[in-house]
């Protein structure tokens, strides 16, 4: 992760019975860290562990901490029965085409209100970061009524156009344009560049780092979401992944190694996803912290 | 602001204008028709009764004098508010414990962090079955580990208290992470200076932690408090999934019973009044948090 500088406190200063408290408090923290570290990695590895068990030495409570023998019956059952590879590729378009449009539209808005003038400035942007607060409830049966009455239900415009407009994807680019100084598009404009042209050769080459940070995350989301396309999607062969699970809870109530090898199919993307790049997720969460 | 001092042509600055208009317009364009016009139609829909496919019929304030004599209503109300006051500080203090331990380059550091924040990239409904299938009281692998140490077993999905303890637990796990990032990095803006100079006033390590490293988090701290207030009252996937809001509505929150009213029941008025009353309670917890923050350190912005 991030390269930091140390905050520890200079031991060399203190004296010698101090400097061993100081070491045993350590090795005491570092214990329970690590302890904590194997609590939380605990679930996901029960997760693998039982997608590779067997329905009955489970319900028979026959079961270690290390799988006695690898069975891939729990994977079989879920390709077998249920259209898998159909939620996966609902899954995969709906989080790639919404990362498209979603990131596009937010980066241009962000610079607009950070860099440009107009009437209504203000007002716009209070009144887009206001929706911050709103929660999903208190939207969900109007949203659906206008997606309904637009055709949309079962499609994926449903669930993309809908949640497109991202307060947060415009808010955290409007702060990353604050952070850039006005004389390079002053210069690019008394050079007669147009408003175009300054945001596609100037701004948007500039605009990476930002263009990183807003494309994994909005693929999280979107990959991840569930209250939304649960309640557009109606048919299970437009379900998603999350929705797609739903739907095996329900049918394999007690089929403990399907539904875990199917999340365990969910969350890989999204966790190679994360081990791969990383440095762009922490950077994305401190920065939004910070502001 | 720099933007508005700058000057230009009438012309110039009507091209301005129009680019930024022209750059808006997609989002605003989204923002009205699927963020504002919801949100007054819901203040509509909450007063209309739309039981089943049949017309709307006009009740006014009638869902809403409903609610007041609807139990489960009220469980929800208790629960959601109960569980922002219980998830939210448990979720900053442990968030701020991990980032302290890690902060310095202690061995495995980047693999614990790592792991720390897993559970925050995964699904809430994986997170949730995972859990779901974990906390199973009969044949539940948590069960099994309490009784190998001579506890339990525990009954999480039967008794109202202990499933709500699951809930909470699975919220932390998948929460902690990202308080822990937050925290990380509000510790690496402290000056290391300041610790020097602690150190050689002669303040140990309980002192400097009160002076110098808790003064140093409050602006992480106020946006985690009201960020994890605006998530928990949204919470929806991980109790639909663990609990279902049960048993009975003991795991109840107004996210999911709003939900449940408007689309399983088919009462979307209903749901829609349960809708507004969250987003009315979550105004009121916000700006109570807000005049808080502000009168702690009214520096800060």
């Amino acid at each position: 992760m991030v390269a930091v500088p140390e905050n520890r406190p200079d031991l060399s200063r203190r004296p010698a019975k101090t400097r061993r408290a100081v070491r045993v408090g350590r090795l005491a923290g570092w214990l329970l860290v690590a302890g904590g570290a194997l609590l939380m990695a605990f679930p996901l590895y029960w997760m693998l562990v039982t997608s590779v068990s067997t329905t009955a030495d489970l319900k028979a409570g026959d079961y270690g901490l290390f799988p006695r023998e690898i069975v891939w019956a729990g994977f079989s059952r879920v390709f077998e029965q249920l259209p898998f590879f159909q939620w996966f590729l609902n899954s995969v378009i709906i989080a790639v085409v919404a990362v498209a449009l979603t990131v596009t539209i937010n980066v241009v808005c962000g610079y607009a209100f950070a860099k440009l003038r107009f009437p209504g400035r203000r007002v716009l942007f209070v009144l887009i970061v206001s929706t911050l607060i709103i929660p999903v409830q208190v939207l969900m049966v109007p949203q659906f009524e206008i997606v309904a009455e637009l055709g949309w239900v079962d499609t994926y415009w449903g669930v993309i156009i809908p949640r497109s407009a991202e307060a947060f994807g415009i808010f955290f680019a409007y702060q990353f344009f604050k952070g850039i100084p006005d004389e390079l598009i002053e210069a690019a404009r008394l050079d007669g560049a147009g408003e175009l042209t300054i945001v596609r050769s100037i701004v948007l080459p500039l605009s990476m780092p930002l263009i990183a940070v807003l494309v994994i995350f909005t693929f999280m989301w979107r990959w991840n979401e569930f209250a939304w396309p649960l309640i557009v999607l109606k048919d299970s062969d437009a379900y998603t992944l999350p929705v797609g699970l739903l739907f095996l809870q329900g049918q394999y109530t007690t089929d403990y190694p399907a539904l875990m090898a199917g999340s365990l199919l969910s969350v890989l993307p999204m966790l190679a996803i994360f081990v791969i790049f990383q440095r762009f997720f922490v950077e994305g969460v401190a920065r939004s912290g910070l502001k | 602001m720099a933007v508005t001092q700058r000057k230009g042509k009438p012309a110039a600055l009507r091209r301005e204008a129009l680019t930024a208009y022209l750059l808006i317009s997609p989002n605003l364009i989204v923002f009205g028709v699927f963020m504002l016009l919801p949100l007054i139609l819901t203040f509509v829909i909450s007063a209309q009764e739309t039981s089943g496919l049949g017309p709307a019929e006009w009740v006014g304030l009638g869902n809403y004098t409903e609610l007041i004599s609807d139990g489960v209503f009220w469980r929800s109300l208790i629960n959601t508010v109960g569980y922002a006051a219980v998830t939210v500080p448990l979720g900053l203090a442990l968030g701020l414990a991990v980032a302290m331990l890690l902060n310095n380059a202690v061995w495995l550091r980047d693999v614990m962090r790592t792991i720390y924040y897993l559970p925050v990239v995964i699904s809430g409904v994986a997170a949730g079955l995972i859990a779901q299938w974990m906390f199973n009281e009969n044949i539940g692998v948590v069960n099994e580990l309490l009784g190998l140490v001579g506890l339990g077993p525990v009954s999480w999905q039967s008794s109202p208290a202990w499933a709500m303890t699951s809930v909470v637990l699975l919220t932390l796990w998948v929460g902690v992470g990202f308080n822990m990032v937050v925290y990380l990095a509000a510790l690496q803006g402290i000056p290391r200076e300041y610790y020097d100079a602690s150190a050689v006033d002669g303040a140990n390590s309980v002192q400097q932690f009160r002076h110098v490293t808790l003064p140093g988090l409050g602006t992480a701290t106020v946006f985690l408090a009201i960020y994890g207030v605006i998530l928990s009252f949204q919470a929806f996937d991980l109790i639909y999934i663990l609990t279902g809001g049960g048993p009975g509505s003991a795991t109840e929150v107004l996210g999911t019973y709003a939900y449940e009213q408007a689309f399983s029941a088919r009462e979307r008025g209903y749901g829609s009044a349960i809708g507004v009353v969250l987003y009315l309670l979550l105004i009121v917890v916000l700006s109570v948090q807000f005049w808080i923050s502000r009168r702690r350190d009214p520096e800060e912005g």
